[in-house]
């Protein structure tokens, strides 16, 4: 056993039986979370670079905690207070790093490809905490565990992912995790906000949403930035809200055991009003502690996993 | 000895179901007997096939004692002593201590007591549940080899090995038959 892979750097590409090894996994880490004494001692031994050249409170308390967990040793590097200011290059900053001898790096940039450019550099696993618009794997692997959770499989469930798909990081690894694992997957929000001939994803794509909302099973609302609306993608937040947001009103054309999912952030009020947020089918806490379990399983079954920098290609 | 007949046959069978179910009907009553009665006893059953003697061993105390006793199944990989250095991660199957540990008298149960290590790591698991009032050990067989300080309160079996021995316990609840079976000279 074990996965293909010694990183994780998108669900893109990555196996059902992979997926279901992680998501099986998370089960017996979540287990851990109820208990009096939330830790074990399994990653003894082994330290982790928390790499964030971005903002973020979820992913990287999650993180940390779930290192903290595992008896892992953590260190957290943020750019604003590092030698980055000074001009040193992502490239020098991890390797210095690396030679005071970490093991696992996880890595959030605002660039896509940041995280295999360094399993090209670097002999740490790596694992992708967001990078760019490209990925958010373990964000997508906590929605599928938190699906899994209350309806036992994804095959055949219908899942809508509302919002700004093209800047989404979220929704590429839903979209990819998902169709995996058998749920049908479409999308919806404004045209600009949706990536360039969006059904070679593989998914149905809508602009209207009570259209969309129509037999649905799973609605993940991914949040609208609201920088976005100055560079003119959607004329007022007020339309947006009108025409994109979740209410309760809209909430009859879906199917019954529904359930509302938003990876945080909230704009309460824009994307999702507070009462949806706050209801008895929002899991988006259950979701919040799910995460670390999910980052445990990938901790645990990436550590121990060796290798040399990989080749590059070109 | 059974199985002398076979001693060219690499694989001999120690004890059949029968054996087996007497040498749990006896463990039975020593935890009864030790801990007088079966009040303030859990088991917890190392997994996987340590769990399904502690199943049986549950239905056993009820049934001679009359009374409910709690059972927990552990996987113990998160505390191997090894978790690290090993190459490819075992799949964690998931720990059920649904009951509180504090001041209970707990019986571990496992399958084959030889180097300890896993007995060790139980304990450390169990420990971090919360205080049990003690801990006892139960294994159906103890093949020797003890690389830890540990021993069993409760034996099924004591069968002689090599190292280089392999001790097979079939279970009819995961493997179809009840049986233990020594392999010499198939293990590392």
């Amino acid at each position: 056993m074990g996965l293909a892979s010694r990183h994780l750097l998108g669900l893109e590409g990555v196996s059902a039986e992979d997926l279901t090894q992680i998501l099986d996994t998370s089960i017996s880490f979540r287990e851990i979370l109820e208990r009096p004494i939330k830790k074990v001692p399994t990653l003894r031994g082994v330290t982790v670079l928390n790499l964030f050249y971005e903002a973020s409170t979820r992913t990287r308390i999650s993180f940390e905690l779930a290192e903290k967990r595992l008896s892992a040793d953590s260190i957290n590097f943020s750019a604003s207070t590092s030698s980055v200011k000074k001009g040193e290059s992502l490239r020098d900053t991890v390797q210095n790093i690396e030679a005071m001898k970490i093991d696992m790096v996880v890595v959030r940039h605002k660039s896509a490809g940041t995280p295999y450019f360094l399993t090209q550099c670097l002999n740490s696993n790596i694992i992708n905490a967001g990078d760019g618009a490209h990925e958010h794997p373990t964000q997508g692997l906590l929605d599928m565990f938190t699906i899994r959770q209350k309806y036992g499989s994804l095959k055949g469930l219908r899942v809508l992912l509302v919002g700004d798909i093209k800047h989404s990081r979220v929704a590429r690894s839903n979209i990819w995790g998902f169709k995996t694992l058998g749920a049908n997957v479409a999308i919806c929000g404004p045209s600009t906000l949706l990536p360039y001939e969006a059904e070679r994803f593989g998914v149905d794509v809508y602009t209207n949403l009570d259209e969309a909302l129509e037999g649905v099973d799973v609605v993940n609302i991914l949040r609208i930035q609201l920088e976005r609306q100055q560079s003119g993608m959607f004329p007022s937040q007020r339309e947006y809200t009108h025409l994109f947001g979740l209410s309760s009103e809209r909430l009859k054309r879906l199917n019954k055991n529904y359930t509302i999912m938003h990876p945080g952030p909230i704009n309460r009020g824009v994307e999702i009003t507070s009462e949806i947020a706050d209801s008895e089918s929002s899991v988006v806490l259950e979701q919040v502690t799910n995460g670390q379990a999910v980052r445990m399983a990938v901790l645990y079954l990436l550590s121990g996993k060796k290798g040399e920098p990989e080749e590059t290609e070109s | 000895m059974p199985g002398k007949s076979a001693s060219r046959n690499k694989t001999e069978l120690f004890l059949d179901g029968a054996g087996i179910s007497r040498a749990l009907t006896r463990i039975a009553h020593e935890i009864l007997e030790h801990n007088r009665g079966a009040e303030n006893v859990a088991l917890v059953g190392v997994l996987t096939r340590g769990a399904t003697l502690a199943k049986r061993l549950q239905a056993l105390i009820e049934k001679i004692e009359g009374a409910k006793v709690e059972l927990g199944l552990m996987d113990i990989n998160l505390y191997r002593d090894d978790a690290t250095t090993r190459l490819d991660q075992p799949v964690i199957q998931r720990t059920d201590i649904l009951f509180d540990v504090v001041d209970k008298n707990i019986v571990l149960v496992d399958d084959v007591l030889y180097s300890g290590r896993t007995i060790r790591a139980a304990i450390e698991q169990l420990i971090d549940f919360g205080r049990p009032r003690s801990i006892q050990l139960a294994v159906l067989v103890d093949r020797g080899h003890r690389e830890l300080p540990i021993r069993a309160d409760y034996v099924g079996k004591n069968i002689p090995t090599n190292r280089t021995d392999r001790v097979n316990v079939h279970l009819d609840e995961d493997d179809g038959d009840d049986s233990i079976s020594i392999e010499r000279g198939a293990g590392k």
